[in-house]
């Protein structure tokens, strides 16, 4: 449905004065999504997560570049293309009720996305259906999107994303702030409309919820693929299939298995090392990580960027899942 | 000791109370979880423990007095969203020197790079600025740290991270912490007791937190 490859997205930006300069933010991010599928892509805030669906429906700022292949349904993703097909054959599901227009009822609000999606006068049908579909009551329609707050706004956001006949959806950040069961009802839609036959990328910061509902998790850091490993991966005692030293880290380091940390930060878009992007914090790294950056090949399903992966493969990424502290009391009001 | 004594609270005489008769202690030097699902009160109640509101009746006291009117709170409150907690026209150094100079230890430990010091807070990443947040919280002078939802938009390397200097420091200087989290797992990781929010009334501690593993 969906295939990435090799993007890179740089802005043009005033330094001092009128001398301009070139930050390449993303530097290569890879991914496929097929029909049925979630792909969930994760990494750290400022990895490049949220301009991969902007580069995908073609709104990123105008002073942005990007470049290498992006194709939708086995065609090139031009300008003019991506114009014609989002909101109509690709839906976002945004962050938050912000990026709703704050005049306008979501009922209206839904039509109007429900008319652009090709159901024409049938248009207050399909809106009511979707709404039906996500237990949103007809008194719903008349909210404007500041009345709608915690879960009912992601089944409004959900019920405008899909009204139409999107065959990819792109769900950006969808749990932050959540309670758990609504949580669980968001991603069990998003498990819905895949197996409805329809693509969803699902971006978020949040390991966990990417292991609940997605069929291969793409994990960036720093603007790269590093890796791209199916759930089994992650969820096998162990997890001694996971490819990568970062993937490894990021699920070690969840409350319920070591809690423990890689040090130091991400590097920033302006002081790149010059070879892999993660050997400054990577206890694997060897001079030859350094000297040169490493492409993204296949390997045992899935992709890594990454020389050493031959010897991770294989060894336990980490007590995985571990005993949680017995102590914890918890006691009602 | 940081209490609150039966807090009641609700913006205006005409709207529904948001508090009703709650009670809690963080001891110093304990970590405290509080959970419940959203629109209960558990960020209006930090509030209160950190003197951002009043409360309608009842009263928030530390060590058996009230917060002080001036000068530097020693309840120290995170938030979800660092980039609403700090001033967008500063730089970064600004916004830390307001409260203090944080000791090298603690910028390394928290994995901040000098090269952040003279940027603006758009130009940081959320877990950047978030680590600049709570290195402004951990002041000398800060007795108890408030965490809102602290790591909730953070993945979870950055939220080990965080949490980790975080338990050291209070630990090194007794300082008693009150997690606020949706997450169940990460509460049960971080805290001696977890206090359940119910919609039904009011939160109570137990008198006696557990023992730390």
């Amino acid at each position: 449905m969906l295939s990435v490859r090799h993007l890179s997205i740089s802005f043009t930006m005033y330094d001092v004065g009128l001398r301009r300069k070139d930050l390449m933010v993303i530097s290569d991010l890879s991914l496929s999504i097929e029909a049925g599928e979630i792909a969930a892509v994760v990494g750290a805030s400022g990895s490049g997560k949220s301009l991969l669906a902007h580069a995908v429906l073609g709104i990123l700022p105008r002073n942005a570049t990007a470049r290498g292949e992006l194709m939708f349904k086995n065609e090139p993703l031009t300008p003019t293309r991506q114009a014609a097909l989002r909101g109509r054959e690709i839906a976002l599901i945004p962050q938050s009720v912000s990026f709703l227009d704050p005049l306008m009822r979501v009922g209206a609000q839904a039509r109007r996305a429900a008319q652009l999606g090709g159901h024409g006068s049938a248009a207050a049908e399909a809106q009511r259906r979707a709404f039906a579909r996500y237990g949103l009551a007809s008194a719903v329609e008349r909210l404007y999107p500041f009345q709608v707050s915690g879960g009912m706004a992601r089944r409004v956001l959900t019920a405008l994303a899909t009204v139409g006949r999107a065959d990819l959806i792109i769900a950006d950040e969808p749990t932050p702030g959540l309670h758990p069961a609504a949580v669980a009802e968001t991603l069990g839609h998003l498990r819905e409309l895949a197996d409805q036959g329809r693509a969803v990328m699902l971006i978020t910061h949040d390991l966990e919820a990417a292991l609940e509902v997605a069929d291969k998790i793409a994990v960036f850091y720093a603007g790269n693929t590093v890796e791209v490993a199916n759930r089994a991966d992650f969820t096998s005692r162990g997890a001694a299939g996971l490819r990568h030293p970062y993937t490894r880290a990021l699920l070690c380091a969840l409350p319920q298995n070591e809690f423990v940390a890689v040090p130091g930060a991400q590097p920033p878009a302006d002081a790149l090392p010059p070879g892999c992007l993660y050997a400054p914090r990577c206890q694997w790294a060897t001079a030859e990580c350094r000297a040169a950056r490493p492409t993204l090949r296949p390997l045992t399903n899935g992709y890594v960027r990454c020389v050493h992966a031959e010897v991770l493969v294989g060894r336990p990424a980490c007590n995985y899942p571990s005993t949680t502290r017995s102590h914890t009391q918890v006691s009602r009001c | 000791m940081l209490s609150a004594h039966r807090l009641w609270f609700r913006y205006t005489a005409n709207r529904p109370w948001i508090l009703r008769d709650c009670s809690l202690t963080v001891p110093a030097g304990a970590v405290i979880g509080l959970w419940g699902d959203s629109g209960l009160g558990k960020t209006t109640l930090a509030r209160l423990l950190a003197g951002y509101v009043k409360p309608s009746a009842g009263e928030v006291t530390l060590d058996g007095r009230a917060l002080p009117a001036r000068g530097f709170c020693p309840v120290q409150m995170v938030f979800q969203h660092p980039e609403l907690a700090v001033n967008p026209r500063w730089r970064i150094h600004a916004i830390l020197d307001e409260a203090y100079h944080p000791s090298q230890v603690l910028m390394e430990a928290l994995s901040i790079e000098p090269g952040w010091l003279d940027r603006w807070p758009h130009e940081l990443s959320g877990g950047e600025l978030q680590r600049i947040a709570v290195a402004r919280a951990l002041h000398p002078a800060t007795r108890f740290l408030l965490a809102d939802e602290m790591t909730s938009m953070l993945d979870a390397n950055t939220q080990a991270q965080l949490w980790q200097v975080v338990l050291s420091h209070a630990r090194r200087h007794n300082l008693g912490v009150l997690a606020i989290s949706h997450h169940q797992p990460l509460l049960e990781r971080l805290c001696d007791t977890v206090i359940h929010l119910s919609d039904t009334g009011a939160a109570t501690a137990p008198s006696q937190p557990g023992e730390r593993g």
